[in-house]
């Protein structure tokens, strides 16, 4: 395959010509209902990014081939959302993943907390993995009857991959907090740490108000029964206690993140940033 | 509607000889079945510039999807019956339900225990989503039902990897969705 990335300009001389090194950032102020649609699909662009830091990384080679299966289901899932939206925006998903600014993003603050590199253990990632999965798996469930025939098409594909998904994060869920004293104690401190971000997974305002008056999607309140109606059963098989709700909102889903989110996109936009137009 | 449901005397010859083509190419990734054995060819179309070959996506991220596309685009070129132009249709979902006899047939001689019914992947309130022990799946050497699960997923999104107690060799096994 070819490359046709631009040169690297090799000295910072003012006289020549070559081009900015940095593409700019896209431009562009979202419906409610695009909104709707890039809050679901950066959530899966993110929560694969993170899973995909575990490639080489993870405990057992079995595991590393299961998260990073899981990031491509999530890449594919984000890229069918992204496409979608960007035809209606006039942008390419390439554009849409790699060319927008941090507050451009709306997925939500859980899938972007710090991975593998920051430390965290391998319990992290199990007990996100399977938060978000099961969210995944009840919103894919509900956008099948979505009034816009192509998400209800990506949702009819994305729902079966998300259940592979869920038993993949419950049977580790189970393993691991039904497991020795320390595993067990490691997905107590997973829990805690991210349990306070699972309520913005379930708030609502006037982007899902406007998202279900169109019958695009679901509030995402009336997400909750099913998805606890998944968590609560997995919790008891692993000995593990729900933690009580608290005061504390996130806010990636408003395109208020966290601290960590610009460096994964420092890192994820990086080739598109450094070389304008690259392609393979 | 559809040419794949129609009557092979309302198809036209270009179209009879399209799908022949297709039914000699093969998934990369699984070499061993044609994309008609596959189940992902969904329409063949004639039009007046082009003969259109609709396909479905197996997984959202496969990765394969693109070089299907191509081979698919070249063959049909190369049998002289272009220009061709493939076009996706996401629903309804592929489902490994689609998977010919043949193909299945042709999967277990490769080596890969072909897909069971889907089921078994049905979701309601009273199926469980913790599953340690994984579904049974019959060995495609020996034909054993004793094999055990390595690992949940394997060399791509659509495969695991097991292992038959009976002659001990590792197989893959294509999961049912």
């Amino acid at each position: 395959m070819t490359t046709t990335f631009a040169p690297l300009p090799t000295t910072a001389s003012a006289s020549t010509s070559v081009a900015s090194t940095t593409t700019e950032s896209i431009a562009f102020k979202p419906t409610p209902v695009q909104s709707y649609l890039m809050r679901i699909g950066d959530t899966c662009l993110i929560h694969a990014q993170r899973l995909a830091e575990w490639s080489g990384h993870a405990p057992i080679l079995e595991e590393d081939i299961a998260l990073t299966n899981l990031a491509l289901d999530l890449v594919g899932q984000a890229r069918a959302l992204l496409t979608h939206v960007g035809q209606q925006m006039g942008f390419g998903e390439d554009q849409l993943a790699f060319l927008r600014d941090e507050r451009d993003f709306a997925n939500f603050t859980i899938a972007e907390l710090p991975g593998r590199r920051a430390g965290q253990d391998f319990a992290n990632a199990i007990v996100r993995n399977f938060l978000l999965a099961a969210w995944m798996n009840v919103v894919w469930t509900k956008l099948e009857a979505s009034s816009d025939a192509e998400i209800a098409a990506i949702a009819g594909k994305a729902v079966k991959e998300s259940r592979y998904h869920v038993a993949h994060a419950a049977d580790w869920v189970v393993r691991l907090g039904d497991g020795t004293d320390e595993s067990a104690k490691r997905m107590r401190q997973a829990v805690d740490r991210l349990w306070p971000y699972t309520a913005e997974l379930f708030e609502t305002d006037a982007v899902d108000t406007a998202a279900a008056e169109a019958g695009l999607g679901p509030l995402r309140v009336s997400l909750k029964p099913e998805w606890d109606a998944i968590v609560a059963p997995v919790f008891a098989e692993a000995g593990l206690a729900i933690p009580a709700a608290g005061a504390f909102r996130s806010t990636g889903s408003r395109g208020v993140h966290s601290e960590h989110m610009g460096y994964l996109l420092a890192e994820m936009q990086t080739l598109q940033r450094s070389f304008p137009g690259g392609r393979w | 509607m559809s040419t794949v449901t129609a009557p092979a005397a309302a198809r036209s010859k270009r179209v009879d000889d399209a799908w022949r083509v297709l039914h000699g190419v093969l998934d990369p990734e699984v070499p061993a079945i044609s994309v008609t054995d596959l189940g992902i060819v969904r329409d063949v179309i004639e039009h007046d510039d082009a003969l259109e070959v609709v396909v479905t996506p197996t997984y959202s991220g496969c990765p394969a999807t693109e070089v299907i596309s191509q081979s698919i685009s070249d063959a049909i070129v190369a049998a002289g019956l272009g220009p061709a132009r493939v076009t996706q249709r996401r629903a309804p979902a592929w489902t490994t339900g689609w998977i010919t006899p043949q193909g299945r047939e042709r999967l277990r001689a490769y080596g890969i225990a072909p897909p069971g019914s889907c089921a078994s992947e049905a979701t309601g309130a009273n199926v469980s989503p913790i599953r340690l022990m994984a579904r049974n799946v019959d060995c495609p050497r020996c034909g054993s039902a004793q094999a055990e699960r390595l690992s949940a997923f394997g060399s791509t999104a659509c495969k695991s990897l097991y292992r038959c107690v009976a002659c001990r060799e590792p197989f893959e096994h294509f999961k049912p969705i």
